[in-house]
């Protein structure tokens, strides 16, 4: 049985107010893939809390996002977020960004193009409203204007 | 990308791909490339399968073949890590970007 998140965070952070969490039930949104992943520029985001080199870290409640250079290095890269056990991701970086990968499958021929830069923030943003109505736009534009035409999204 | 199946059922995004691993491995496990790359191309063939706004694919991958009581304890009790006193996170952070500044300028 999968691990019933929103329950067990209420539990988790029982000395909080009760988190609001996002419940759409309409039907999403809906935009069709123009054209195969392997013809496409595809964008790759992060909720991990990524860094590239000296990068400020992020704090609470922020809502900010960084911009990590597609040929990053592991030594390059490190971790900053408190929401989850960072260790395995400090490691590796490829557990909740996997850059190296999507790198490789782009040299293969399975992705056309992967967008440069890659994008990064750190998920324990609490506010809903933050999120929707600050950082998502912003990234928006940015898609928009890099040309993306799939926009992949790894959460920490 | 989702390893959080309760959440990304009620935030109902357009297109989702899950793996039942515990958060922070929804790409696979560290230094394992091949499962990471299964785990994305997977993830990446689901932009051309998925058709019907709100569809979570949901992979075949087990987390641990000898433990399947994982899910029971993750995420309770002790799971968050202690967070250090702020001095001691302001030297770490200093110290990380000093590192790099260094190196900036060599």
């Amino acid at each position: 049985m999968p691990v019933e998140y929103i329950p067990r965070t209420r539990e988790l952070y029982s000395s909080y107010a009760p988190y609001r969490w996002v419940v759409n039930t309409d039907t999403p949104p809906w935009t069709p893939l123009r054209k195969p992943i392997a013809q496409s520029k595809l964008a790759v985001m992060t909720s991990g809390g990524i860094l590239y080199r000296d990068q400020p870290r992020f704090h609470r409640e922020d809502a900010s996002y960084r911009l990590i250079p597609k040929n990053a290095t592991p030594d390059d890269l490190s971790v900053w977020h408190f929401g989850y056990r960072t260790a395995d991701a400090e490691a590796d970086h490829n557990c909740v960004f996997p850059l190296a990968r999507l790198r490789e499958l782009e040299a293969e021929g399975a992705i056309g193009e992967l967008a440069d830069p890659a994008y990064s923030f750190m998920g324990g943003v609490y506010s809903a409203r933050k999120v929707r109505e600050e950082l998502a736009p912003k990234i928006a534009d940015d898609l928009k204007r890099a040309h993306a035409d799939a926009f992949f999204l790894v959460p920490a | 990308m989702t390893s959080a199946l309760d959440i990304t059922q009620a935030v109902n995004p357009p297109r989702a791909v899950f793996v039942n691993f515990p958060l922070g491995h929804q790409t696979g496990k560290p230094h394992q490339p091949d499962l990471q790359r299964q785990i994305v191309r997977d993830a990446l063939r689901a932009f051309e399968t998925i058709s019907e706004p709100g569809t979570i694919v949901e992979l075949p991958y087990v987390w641990d073949a000898h433990d399947r009581q994982w899910e029971a304890t993750d995420y309770t009790g002790e799971f968050l890590p202690p967070r250090p006193p702020k001095e001691d996170a302001d030297q770490a952070e200093a110290m990380r970007r000093a590192r790099f500044a260094d190196a900036n300028v060599k």
